[in-house]
């Protein structure tokens, strides 16, 4: 019966590191911006060429 | 999902995109703007795409169809000047040290992903950005930049450039920011929900077992376990109350969190008097249940909506700097700098900065947003103008006369309604916090009867059975009530498009009885053109007319194109157009002049109206006016029934008659008021004992929403500016207000339901104790099943009567 006591030590342990990774995840503020991650995953760093032949651009601020 | 599976089917063609602005998805107005085969509605919008074009980022429409801000306005230059100075850029950003910058702005346009894409990607624009990254849910990009490469002043000019253009408010920014959602309550509430599972779970066998079957060494261990488990539940995540509780004795005041507190204090201390002294395990499982249920029903209650503020005073409206003209030249000077006798530059579209004369310019000040008139007002040199103004059409300049707090609207702030402290003072009159007093009174009452009476029979029985009183006698299920109903209808609310500060409001709200509108930007919103003179024009005028003032971006001209529909294009000859006089052409061999009476060279005698369209000799007036709202007449003639009715407007009295038909009682419609006298409607209403709800949309309106018990303000884009309020309702929403007020009002029902359930409970827990029959396995049985009926009763009960209104849940 003395596993008994190994057992609930571990299970205490292992929900102390849920306790953990949760503030951890509250902290690093993951909650911060849920909508966010979700759109960023899709993605890719891949550089798409230009519709057309590049024109020199200037920003045109009128007065 | 592979995204480069996309591109081939979302790519758009042109020809399908023939009237839709390829970069935004408005109505392509002519046929002006062509680039690469593509069709925009402005050059703004021509000149975004260019851009992105250019710098190879055109994976922007493919993430989205027409992903695009409308780009009707360009930026003028200087608009963002006041950015280079030391003292206002060293403000916003969050770090500097000279080399690398780093600078937070809030995006109100930010609306789809490839929003997010482009500005994640802002470095490929211009490489003095490191990189840039989006909050999506808050709308704020956090740019990181070399300052050597590129000032703050650039970026934001680029970002306004490629249509996202930043609010900058140094309020917004500043430390007198509301303070963000609370992350150590999440924490107090991860690890009580941690300790309490855990607790609950060592405290099965004591509950199962008869006395004496669970092996004596691991009965033991199951309870040091739970003294452990429970210490940083009863000192950490519990703090809240004891700090709240000792807040209100500190006042003389006995709060909700009183006896709740003195219930986790009795039930710690004899749990650890029993399990010190081998009687039994304690009731540490029910203590942390407790707090753990009450702090997510705070949680819950706090629901905070990111992006928007309901705090907001006028500084927010008003620009941070303004260009003043000195003998050095034209320089930016903060708004709390500003001087009387400085002589201030504004553009179109800038806002008067505080009350001022106008030197030289021609002044058509727009104060609908601070008086509530409509129509713009054509202001004389050397008359006086107001702060708040917006001023359009050329540039004017002007010289201060008062100081910016002290200007005409501004003093409105001064005024005592804004000195009070609306959340506290609604929460000092809830019905909990009533209820708690008599509560504990009642509780400290009974305890002391229950101690006499066992004193007389049975001295021994008096600890366990007072004790187990005040420890099964804890509201915690009357807290919850109030707390998961309102947190419910919070919810429900939002779904339907009416946004609250907090829960608070909602017991104010159920309380109304006399609602008052605004009218100018509430019940109605823009003009319409109503012809008032004259014959009215045939079809082929009417595309005449069109293709004269498609291409001008005059207001007038506009609600012109509006009025009159598509058409179709037409070659226009001589078309011109002369600045706040209006434009002119020959389209067919017919000349069409629209524009002002002297523009247009009508004859005398003409009846008056506002805007006139000449066709060769023909000629007909126009009359502009306000258009009300959709859904407004329904939702106006549906709470008549039900509650008092005004409406105060700055306006003139033109509509009254058009207003008559929903308003019954004439007497309830004031015209022609002032800020402050609108403030003082609200107050003599209440007075008269009347729980008033004002519905209003400026900052004329800010007074009176202050002032009123509960002030919505009514939002086209709930992102914009909105003037300090209690909730904001999305303008789109309006026809479902009676059903929301309707939700209001039963919301105190509810609570009291699922308060009378909580109170059987506690009555029957109450009952078991004074008999000094209470054991732990009873409360830790009583304890969640209470906890869950409430939650169950106050949800379902709360999303039954929305659904019931024909809300959306």
């Amino acid at each position: 019966m003395s596993a008994l006591y190994i057992l609930i030590i571990a299970s205490i342990v292992v929900a102390a590191g849920f306790l953990v990774a949760f503030i951890w995840s509250v902290k690093s503020n993951q909650y911060e911006d849920r909508e966010g991650a979700a759109m960023r995953m899709l993605y890719d760093n891949e550089i798409s060429k230009p519709y057309t032949e590049s024109k020199f651009f200037k920003p045109q601020i009128d007065e | 999902m592979d995204f480069t599976e996309r591109k081939d089917i979302t790519l758009p063609t042109t020809t399908k995109q023939k009237n839709d602005c390829f970069h935004c998805g408005s109505t392509c107005f002519s046929d002006d703007f062509v680039f690469d085969g593509r069709s925009f509605c402005c050059d703004g919008c021509k000149l975004v795409y260019e851009i992105l074009n250019n710098n190879g980022l055109c994976d922007y429409y493919n993430i989205q169809k027409h992903p695009g801000l409308a780009q009707i306005k360009s930026i003028r230059n200087g608009k963002y000047g006041y950015l280079d100075e030391d003292t206002i850029s060293q403000k916003l950003f969050k770090f500097s040290d000279g080399k690398n910058a780093i600078v937070t702005l809030y995006i109100p346009g930010v609306h789809c992903s490839s929003c997010m894409w482009l500005l994640e990607n802002l470095h490929r624009i211009n490489t003095g950005i490191i990189d840039s990254r989006l909050n999506f849910s808050a709308k704020e990009v956090t740019v990181h930049f070399h300052q050597e490469k590129i000032s703050l002043r650039s970026v934001v000019e680029l970002l306004t450039t490629i249509g996202y253009e930043p609010y900058i408010s140094l309020e917004d920014s500043g430390s007198s920011n509301p303070p963000k959602f609370s992350k150590q309550k999440i924490y107090k509430l991860g690890v009580a929900g941690f300790c309490f599972g855990n607790i609950m779970m060592m405290s099965f066998p004591e509950y199962l077992a008869h006395h004496g079957t669970i092996e004596h060494q691991y009965a033991g261990l199951f309870r040091i376990l739970n003294l452990i488990l429970s210490i940083p539940v009863f000192f950490y995540s519990a703090s809240e109350f004891f700090v709240s509780a000792w807040a209100g004795l500190k006042q003389k005041m006995l709060n909700i969190d009183a006896p709740i507190v003195l219930a986790l204090v009795i039930t710690y201390a004899r749990s650890i008097y029993e399990i010190f002294s081998g009687l039994g395990g304690g009731y540490l499982d029910s203590m942390s249940g407790i707090v753990f249920f009450m702090l997510v029903g705070r949680v819950v209650q706090e629901r905070a909506y990111k992006s928007l503020s309901f705090h907001r005073d006028y500084k927010s409206y008003f620009p941070i700097a303004v260009s003043v003209i000195t003998s050095e030249g034209v320089v930016s000077k903060m708004l709390a700098d500003l001087k009387t006798n400085d002589v201030v530059c504004v553009h179109h579209e800038e806002i008067i900065p505080a009350d001022a004369i106008l030197l030289n310019g021609k002044a058509r000040i727009d104060y609908s947003f601070v008086t509530g008139e409509t129509e713009p007002v054509h202001v004389p040199e050397g008359a006086m103008l107001y702060a708040g103004g917006k001023q359009n059409g050329e540039q004017i300049t002007i010289q201060i006369t008062k100081p910016v707090a002290g200007s005409y609207l501004t003093s409105l702030w001064n005024h005592r309604a804004f000195k009070t402290d609306k959340a506290s003072k609604n929460i000092r009159e809830s019905v909990v916090h009533t209820l708690s007093t008599y509560f504990t009174y009642i509780l400290l009452a009974l305890a002391a009867v229950t101690a006499l009476y066992w004193a007389l029979h049975d001295p021994s029985k008096i600890l366990p059975s007072v004790s187990a009183m005040l420890i099964v006698a804890c509201p915690c299920a009357l807290l919850l009530a109030a707390s998961y109903t309102n947190s419910n209808l919070l919810r429900i609310f939002s779904n339907n498009g009416l946004f609250m500060r907090d829960a608070s409001v909602i017991e104010q709200f159920s309380k109304v009885n006399h609602i008052i509108f605004d009218k100018t930007g509430t019940i109605t919103q823009g003009v319409e053109l109503v012809q008032n003179s004259g014959k009215s024009m045939n079809l082929d005028e009417c595309r005449w007319v069109y293709n004269i003032v498609k291409s001008s971006i005059h207001p007038m001209s506009r609600a012109m194109a509006e009025h009159l529909g598509l058409q179709k294009s037409q070659n226009v000859e001589k078309w011109q157009e002369v600045v706040s006089q209006g434009v002119s052409g020959v389209v067919e061999g017919n000349e069409i002049r629209v524009g002002n009476i002297q523009f247009i060279g009508a004859v005398a005698g003409q009846k008056h109206s506002n805007f006139y369209v000449r066709i060769n000799d023909k000629i007909c007036g126009f009359s502009v006016l306000p258009h009300l709202r959709e859904g407004v007449s329904a939702t106006i003639s549906s709470l008549q029934q039900q509650y008092k009715l005004s409406l105060l407007s700055g306006d003139n009295d033109k509509q009254r008659k058009a207003l008559q038909l929903y308003f019954t009682d004439d007497r309830t419609l004031l015209f022609n008021q002032q800020p402050a006298d609108k403030l003082a409607y609200v107050e003599k209403c209440q007075k008269e004992g009347d729980n008033v709800l004002m519905l209003g949309d400026g900052l004329n309106d800010a007074g009176a929403l202050q002032q009123s018990n509960v002030g919505i303000t009514l939002a086209d884009d709930i992102n914009n500016f909105t003037p300090g309020c209690d909730a904001i309702l999305d303008a789109k929403k309006i026809a479902v207000f009676p059903s929301l007020c309707k939700l209001a009002r039963s919301s105190g029902r509810m609570i009291n339901f699922a308060f009378v359930v909580s109170i059987l409970y506690n009555l029957i827990g109450l009952t078991i104790s004074v008999q000094a029959k209470m054991s732990p396995m009873i409360a830790a049985i009583l304890m969640p099943l209470s906890t869950l009926t409430i939650v169950l009763i106050s949800t379902g009960l709360s999303a039954f009567v929305a659904k019931r209104f024909g809300l959306k849940i």
